[in-house]
C-alpha cells in the first residue's frame, strides 16, 4: 500500500497543528460558532446528539494492521471501546471530546492517518473497489489512480469551498463494486478498441434527496489527462453550481439543470485550456504503481487436499460459500469479515476485535485490511490452506456470520440513536429484522437481497439504491418508514421505486418479512430478488403490504 | 480582544502589513476625481472611459457571481482587483483568482475583502490572491502567520 514520504507526513502534522489552533481559538471565543463549524467539518468533526462524532479517512478503504491497532487504541482511549465503518469506507468515532480531538489526530498522524476533508463542502475521500488488485475481472488495479486523485484532492486550494460535498469513486473492474455511478464523479478504467487502457468519466450521480445516476461525460480519457479533466469538471462546478439552496447544490443538479450536452461543452472548453499544462506523466503513474505491487504469493498455494476435507464441516462450508470470493491467484481467496453479526449495529467493531483482526491480517493476509462500502472488512489475500483456522478464529470473535451479500448484510446509518440529523431509529429495527430472520438457511435461500436503511433524507445508508430501501421519516414526532424496492448501486444502477405510504414503526419489520415472502412465493427458479421485482413490478408487494391496513 | 493590533486601515499585502489606500465606491455613490477607488464590474464596463480619466487610480471589485471572462478586454492599466466575499463559504472567488492569474495573465494586486477567515488565506495565496483585508473580528497582527499554515502541497 502507499507509504507516506517525508512531505506527506509533514502535511498531516501541519494539519494537526492547524486544527489544534482552530479548536483553541474556538474555545477562547475568537472563532464564532458558524466559522468553527465550517472549519471543523472539513476535518470530519460533527457535533452530534451525545458528543462530537469524528470521521477518519480511509483512502479507498485500505488499511495496515498497524493502523488498525492504532484505531483500537484510540477507541479505548478516546471513545467507548468501539468504532464504526461507514458506507464510504471510512471510520467514525462517536464519543470523542472536542478538547481532545487534536490529541487524537496527533496520534492518528503517527500511523499516516487523518480526518482531512471527511466532511464539509469539499472534495471527500476517494473510494474504490474493496477487491482491487485481487479480483478476477479487473482491467487494471484502480488504487494507484485513487492515490493520485487522493493527493490531488488533498488541500486543493481552489476547491476547498465548493457549493456542496463532492465524492469521487474509481472502479477498475467490469463488475462495479464501488457504486461509481452514484458519485459526483465516477471513473471507470476501460480498454478502448485499440487495446489502450484509459478512463470513462461520469458526472452527476449522487444520492440524498434527489437520487440520480451519473452520466458519461467522457467516453474515453487518456490516462495522462486524468487530473486536468477532473480539474475542469471541478472548476465548472465551483463556478456554476447552485449556492442558493443546499438541497440543490450538488453537481447532479447542475448537470440536470444545464442539460448534459451544455455541461459537457463547458467542461470540454475549460479542459482544452488547461490540459497541456497539467499532464500526468508515465513516470508518475509507474512510480505510484510501485506502491501497489502484489505481495509475495505462495505459488504452490493451490496444492494439498486438506482444504477439501475441511469443507465437509457444514458451518465452515457455509461461511466459505458466502464470506469468501475467488482470487486472481489460484489457491488464494478474499475473505469478508462480517461486521453484521445479528446482535451488533451494522459496521460497528470493538477495540478487541480491531486488535484481533490486525493480528489475523498479519498472520494470514500480508498485514492489510480493507473496508467495503457495504460496511464489512476484507482480508484480501488468504491462502486456502489457512481458511479453516481463520474461520475458527473469526467465529470465536463473532466476525464470521455467514451473511455477506444476504438480506441480513444490512447497510445502516447510526440513525436516531446517535445522529442529530436523523428522523427515526435504524439500528433497533435492523436488530428486529435480524431476529425475525434468525434461520440462516432461509436467509441463504433468499440469496442476494440488499437492504439499505437510512434514518433520514440525507441517505447515508444509500437507501434509494437498496434492493429494499428503508427511509426513516418523522410524522408528528413519530417514527415512520418509507419503503422502496428495486434499487441497485451496481452495474445496472437504479433508483428504487416507492412502495406506498410510510409504514409505522411497529409494522416495519413485518413489512420487510412480507416482502421477502412475496418474493419466495412468486420467484422463478434461480431468479434473484431484483430480477423478480423487475419482472412482476412492485404491485404484488404493494398488495401484500397494504392489504392488512387499508384505511 | 487584546490581540486586535491591526489598524483599521491596514491590510496584508505580499506578506507584509501596509496601509490601505483604496476605497470602494458603491454604484449608488458619486465618484470623485481624486483618490484610489474600486468600483463594481458593471460600473467599470459602463463608465470605463470617464473612470480612466480620473486623477486617482481605479480598480475593480468582483462579486462571486461576476464572470471573469468579461474582464479580458478591459483589464489594461488596472492595478487592483478586489474579490468581495459576502460569506466565507462561497468559494467562487478561488476559481476567479486562478483564472485572473493563469487565463488572463493579470499581474496586479488581487485582494480578498469582505467576510472571510484568516484560516483561508493560505489557500487564497495559492490561487493567486496576494492581498488580504480582514474584517475587524479577525484582524490581528498574527494573520500573516496563516500564510505559512502549510510548508508542502500536492498541486
Amino acid at each position: 500500500m502507499y507509504q507516506y514520504n517525508k512531505e506527506d507526513q509533514t502535511l498531516i502534522e501541519e494539519r494537526v497543528a492547524q486544527f489544534r489552533g482552530q479548536t483553541q481559538r474556538f474555545l477562547n471565543g475568537e472563532l464564532k460558532e458558524d466559522e468553527f463549524r465550517a472549519l471543523r467539518l472539513m476535518n470530519g468533526l460533527y457535533i452530534q446528539t451525545h458528543a462530537p462524532m469524528l470521521r477518519i479517512a480511509v483512502p479507498y478503504g485500505l488499511l495496515s494492521s498497524r493502523q488498525f491497532r492504532k484505531l483500537a487504541e484510540i477507541a479505548r482511549k478516546y471513545d467507548k471501546g468501539y468504532c464504526h465503518f461507514t458506507t464510504r469506507q471510512n471510520v467514525q468515532f462517536n464519543w470523542p471530546q472536542l478538547e481532545k480531538v487534536p490529541d487524537l489526530l496527533a496520534e492518528l498522524a503517527t500511523v499516516q492517518m487523518h480526518a482531512i476533508q471527511t466532511s464539509g463542502n469539499c472534495l471527500r475521500n476517494t473510494t474504490s473497489d474493496h477487491l482491487a488488485g485481487v479480483c478476477t475481472d479487473e482491467i487494471e488495479d484502480p488504487r494507484p489512480y485513487c492515490e493520485i486523485i487522493r493527493q490531488w484532492t488533498t488541500f486543493h486550494p481552489e476547491f476547498a469551498y465548493l457549493p456542496r460535498k463532492f465524492k469521487i469513486a474509481v472502479s477498475g473492474s467490469e463488475h462495479d463494486r464501488a457504486a461509481a455511478q452514484l458519485h459526483d464523479i465516477g471513473v471507470y478504467l476501460i480498454k478502448n478498441s485499440a487495446g489502450e487502457v484509459g478512463f470513462r468519466v461520469l458526472a452527476g450521480g449522487g444520492l440524498g434527496r434527489t437520487p440520480l445516476i451519473g452520466q458519461t461525460v467522457k467516453p474515453f480519457l487518456e490516462k495522462t489527462h486524468l487530473l486536468s479533466y477532473l480539474e475542469a469538471i471541478l472548476r465548472i462546478y465551483n463556478l456554476h453550481g447552485r449556492r442558493d439552496n443546499k438541497y440543490k447544490a450538488r453537481i447532479k443538479i447542475l448537470v440536470k439543470e444545464l442539460g448534459l450536452e451544455k455541461f459537457i461543452a463547458l467542461v470540454e472548453a475549460e479542459w482544452l485550456a488547461i490540459r497541456d499544462s497539467m499532464t500526468l506523466s508515465e513516470e508518475r503513474i509507474s512510480a505510484m504503481k510501485a506502491h501497489f505491487l502484489p505481495p509475495a504469493y505462495d505459488l504452490n498455494a493451490a496444492e494439498g487436499d486438506h482444504f477439501l476435507s475441511e469443507q465437509a464441516n457444514p458451518e465452515f462450508s457455509k461461511w466459505l460459500t458466502h464470506n469468501t470470493v475467488n482470487h486472481r491467484i489460484n489457491g488464494y481467496r478474499a475473505v469478508f469479515v462480517s461486521l453484521k453479526a445479528p446482535d451488533s449495529p451494522p459496521g460497528d467493531i470493538t477495540a478487541d476485535q480491531l486488535d484481533a483482526v490486525a493480528e489475523l491480517s498479519d498472520l494470514y493476509s500480508f498485514g492489510e485490511i480493507r473496508s467495503s462500502h457495504r460496511q464489512n472488512l476484507v482480508l484480501a489475500d488468504v491462502k486456502q490452506a489457512d481458511l479453516f483456522v481463520l474461520w475458527q478464529k473469526l467465529h470465536a470473535l463473532k466476525l464470521a456470520t455467514p451473511n455477506i451479500g444476504t438480506v441480513t448484510d444490512i447497510i445502516c446509518c447510526p440513525g436516531l440513536d446517535f445522529c442529530s440529523l436523523a428522523n427515526a431509529s435504524s439500528i433497533g429495527i435492523t436488530k428486529e429484522i435480524n431476529e425475525a430472520l434468525d434461520d440462516i438457511d432461509y436467509v441463504h435461500d433468499i440469496g442476494d437481497v440488499k437492504i439499505n436503511f437510512s434514518g433520514c433524507m440525507n441517505g447515508c445508508a444509500h437507501q434509494s439504491v437498496g434492493h429494499i430501501g428503508i427511509l426513516g421519516v418523522d410524522k408528528n414526532g413519530e417514527e415512520w418508514y418509507q419503503v422502496t424496492l428495486g434499487g441497485s448501486s451496481e452495474n445496472e444502477a437504479a433508483i428504487g421505486e416507492r412502495l406506498g405510504p410510510a409504514i409505522a414503526k411497529p409494522k416495519i419489520t413485518k413489512a420487510v418479512i412480507d416482502i421477502l415472502d412475496v418474493y419466495v412465493q412468486l420467484r422463478l427458479e434461480s431468479e434473484t430478488f431484483l430480477q423478480t421485482v423487475k419482472r412482476i413490478s412492485i404491485e404484488p408487494f404493494k398488495n401484500k403490504i397494504y392489504a392488512d391496513h387499508k384505511r | 480582544m487584546n490581540h486586535l493590533k491591526i489598524k483599521y486601515m491596514q491590510i496584508i499585502k505580499d506578506k507584509t502589513l501596509i496601509n490601505n489606500e483604496w476605497t470602494f465606491v458603491s454604484d449608488d455613490d458619486i465618484v470623485s476625481d481624486s483618490g484610489n477607488i474600486t468600483v463594481s464590474l458593471s460600473r467599470w464596463i459602463d463608465q470605463q472611459n470617464q473612470l480612466r480619466g480620473r486623477s486617482g487610480k481605479t480598480g475593480i471589485r468582483l462579486t462571486p457571481s461576476d464572470d471573469t471572462g468579461k474582464l479580458a478586454a478591459i483589464l489594461s492599466g488596472i492595478e487592483l482587483i478586489e474579490l468581495y466575499f459576502p460569506n466565507f463559504g462561497d468559494g467562487r472567488h478561488f476559481s476567479h483568482a486562478r483564472l485572473l492569474r493563469n487565463r488572463l495573465g493579470f499581474q496586479g494586486e488581487i485582494r480578498a475583502v469582505g467576510n472571510f477567515l484568516p484560516d483561508q488565506i493560505y489557500f487564497m495565496s495559492r490561487v493567486g490572491i496576494n492581498a488580504f483585508q480582514l474584517d475587524d473580528h479577525h484582524a490581528n497582527e498574527d494573520a500573516t502567520n496563516y500564510l505559512d499554515d502549510f510548508s508542502v502541497n500536492y498541486q
